[in-house]
């Protein structure tokens, strides 16, 4: 027992040190965390993230580190985990700022963590840039937020409007997650729009599920009884995979239209041959890709044996931005606080970002207002470039 | 009226899981009085080994991708499974064996486990490359086996030593939830947390009539749900061990007076309800091919509180308490707005419960002080 107590009161001891232990400040050291979904519903999001900011990360420190003011300074990625959980990608956040000390956050990628990290962030002042959140509230009022994607109210339109030339359609159906912040809102976009465009009533059902079920069953025989011309899933790729199977078990043989979230590289091995032949529109499109993209593509592919998707190109975007910023500011302050402000004021001077996923104009809000593609799913699995769309 | 058809057919096969997974609480519930919250997480690991045992028998290439470390923490953690649940049901037929001979077989029983695994798992493994059908005639036993074994284990290590020690059944229930929290972490660890995706074993047929569709596999899902009803029926009521079981459910301490081992029965029931377990796990992964760590966790609590509703204890209160929630939560979805499907369905059985706390078949029990 005696033993034991001393055995249990010296792990103790050493985990109060590790708790404890002051963050070192390196004073050439430029420090950013990462707010990811690693584990949880959607790890092949937080994991392409994570390998683009790596390949990223080894690029810049290779050449001795990043130059700012005649400088260089390395740079240090941290890496959280959020679970895909709301609650966790606040106590991520704040674990980033206030023990590690990061001077900017990229992350979390889905607006179901992003929209509540983004309060955290702009609390604390901390930049902070989600690469793949579309949810307006991400960013809305919060000076100290910005996103590498395109808006919901902007995809909503490009998908209906595609879907109403491509499908001849007149009448749609929607399913979504009722528990996703990113679902819920493009979901109730494109139903506001679609009913604008095409009259009262032509939304023949708007059926939700939540982020845990697995039958859905019962929503879908409604759907497919009110005979629509296609289905709208703005659903995660890993729920998209059982509503497309589930949907053609129910006789369901018209066609889907996806969003941005379907376009993980998990989409396919999950979704087989169900997927095949459908659209979605998403932030850019691997096959085909030319210049800049297609050599970070080229690159992803060698290092890590697949094809990167748009979470990884736009966390690739992202980083760069807040590196740019980080230049951009002229100077590093050694004290994260004002180093904070300084990237902020920084990233919000930005006016036009030459990115891997198109060009970015930012008007001052924190939203960039970019071209959306529609992708058609190949046969082999691939997503292939259909047309792409762009903002008025 | 199609669409009221179609949601039954709907209704039924959801119903199966929670019928199927509900009879484990209810079977371990009935001869322990010990509620295993960790039955979810062993459907979850039934689904993982269906996946393995399926991959390895088609010989497909997808099947996983594993660090040495990885590699050798599963063989070492599957060969100690099946070591410890072959000592445990060694032991139950031959007491009076001695400890050199019983330690002997048991690192026979490893060393062989280890041994097979490797070979099976390891990288040079490139699996048999059977037909579809015959993988999946062979995937239901052994998955079956296999998850009984892990049920038998968790018995072993984790709710035996306690009952011996005579701890209060609560320290019991906490020891389940941890169980069932360790082998979500524990997939995590080794896995990953990328999805699997299970690979179609059976010809998919969608027979339509009229506006009503129905799969060859939700019939299966329907049939394998009743024909286990009908055998546990049988098993409990018409057989030696079946009585053995009603009567340690009803005075576990005179039980041994009577020269009934209550160790075998005990045995016996973890290998029934986490066998229906495993096969639950697989025909779910067969219907809804996208597994993860955490999918037994949710199923698991409902279908515990199906088997609530029916009357914990009871082998019939479990099937129609998977049925009735299955009915519940798709006639929910179905006629009202999808998002209050949970609301509903639960308010509905807190009214049950209301008017029959003891469940729909279950009697009131006093308890003797």
């Amino acid at each position: 027992m005696k033993r034991l107590l001393g055995f249990s009161s010296l792990v103790f001891v050493l985990v109060l040190c590790a708790f404890l232990a002051p963050a070192q400040a390196k004073d050439d050291v430029i420090k950013i965390g990462f707010n990811l979904e690693i584990t949880g519903d959607i790890p092949k999001v937080g994991e392409a993230s994570k390998f683009a900011a790596e390949m990223l990360k080894e690029d810049i420190n290779s050449k001795g580190g990043l130059e700012v003011g005649g400088k260089k300074y390395k740079v240090e990625f941290v890496y959280e985990d959020n679970e895909a959980k709301a609650e966790s990608a606040v106590n991520a956040a704040l674990k980033l700022i206030e023990q590690d000390k990061v001077v900017a956050i990229v992350g979390p990628n889905s607006s179901k963590q992003a929209v509540p990290a983004g309060g955290t962030c702009n609390d604390n002042e901390t930049p902070m840039v989600s690469p793949w959140s579309t949810n307006p509230n991400t960013t809305k009022d919060r000076p100290w937020v910005f996103r590498a994607a395109f808006l919901d109210p902007f995809q909503a339109p490009v998908a209906a409007n595609f879907a109403a030339k491509k499908f001849g359609a007149k009448k749609t159906a929607v399913i979504y997650d009722v528990s996703n912040d990113y679902s819920k809102g493009l979901a109730e976009d494109f139903k506001a729009y679609w009913e604008k465009k095409q009259g009262a009533g032509t939304v023949v059902a708007y059926e939700s599920h939540g982020t845990k079920d697995q039958d859905f069953s019962a929503q879908l025989t409604k759907i497919v009884a009110a005979k629509p011309d296609f289905i709208f899933i703005p659903d995660n790729y890993n729920q998209v995979a059982l509503i497309a199977k589930q949907a053609h078990d129910l006789g369901w043989k018209g066609p889907f239209m996806g969003s941005d979230a379907w376009g993980s590289a998990e989409l396919m091995p999950l979704c087989g041959k169900d997927c095949v032949g459908q659209y979605f529109s998403t932030h850019y499109a691997a096959a085909g890709a030319t210049g800049a993209t297609k050599e970070f593509i080229d690159r992803y592919i060698k290092k890590y044996g697949y094809e990167p998707d748009d979470v990884a190109a736009l966390t690739w975007d992202s980083v760069r931005l807040v590196l740019q910023a980080v230049k951009e500011a002229g100077k590093v302050s050694d004290k994260p606080k004002e180093e904070r402000k300084l990237i902020r004021d920084a990233l919000a001077k930005i006016p036009e970002f030459d990115g891997i996923t198109g060009k970015m104009k930012f008007v001052g809000n924190g939203d960039p207002s970019k071209c959306a593609v529609i992708v058609q799913i190949s046969e082999d699995g691939k997503f292939v470039f259909n047309e792409s769309v762009c903002p008025e | 009226m199609e669409t009221l058809l179609q949601n039954i057919i709907n209704a039924l096969q959801w119903g199966s899981f929670y019928a199927l997974i509900a009879l484990g609480y209810s079977l371990v519930y009935g001869v322990l009085l010990l509620i295993n919250f960790a039955h979810g997480d062993v459907f979850m690991v039934g689904a993982y080994i269906s996946f393995f045992v399926a991959t390895w028998f088609l010989g497909s290439s997808q099947a996983l991708v594993l660090t040495t470390g990885n590699l050798y923490t599963l063989v070492a953690v599957a060969a100690s499974i099946m070591t410890i649940a072959a000592d445990a049901i060694l032991e139950r037929l031959n007491e009076r064996q001695s400890r050199q001979a019983r330690g002997l077989k048991c690192l026979l029983v490893f060393a062989v486990a280890f041994a097979a695994f490797r070979y099976l798992l390891g990288e040079g493994s490139t699996g048999l490359g059977l037909s579809p059908a015959l993988t999946f005639a062979l995937t239901i036993p052994l998955t079956m086996i296999m998850t009984a074994a892990v049920g038998v284990t968790l018995e072993r290590v984790a709710y035996k030593p306690l009952r011996r020690k005579g701890a209060n059944r609560l320290y019991v229930v906490i020891t389940a939830l941890m169980c069932g929290l360790i082998l979500e972490h524990g997939n995590l660890a080794l896995f990953g947390a990328a999805r699997k995706k299970f690979p179609d074993l059976l010809e998919k047929t969608v027979y339509t009539v009229g506006t009503v569709s129905v799969t060859n596999l939700k019939f299966m899902v329907i049939f394998a749900a009743l024909a286990v009803f009908v055998l546990l029926q049988f098993v409990v009521t018409r057989t030696k061990m079946g009585m053995a079981m009603r009567a340690s459910s009803w005075d576990k301490y005179a039980i041994p007076l009577m020269g009934i081992p209550l160790d075998t029965v005990i045995i016996f029931t973890f290998v029934l309800g986490s066998g229906m377990a495993g096969l639950a796990g697989m025909l779910f992964a067969i219907s809804y091919p996208v597994l993860d760590a955490y999918m037994g966790a949710l199923v698991g609590w409902k279908a515990f509180i199906a088997a609530v509703v029916g009357g914990i204890g009871d082998i019939r209160g479990a099937f129609v308490g998977g049925f009735i929630l299955g009915f519940i939560e798709i006639g929910v979805a179905a006629f009202l707005p999808s998002s209050y499907r949970d609301l509903f369905a639960f308010s509905i059985l807190l009214i049950i419960m209301a008017i029959k706390p003891t469940g729909l078949f279950g009697t009131a029990r006093t308890t003797k002080i």
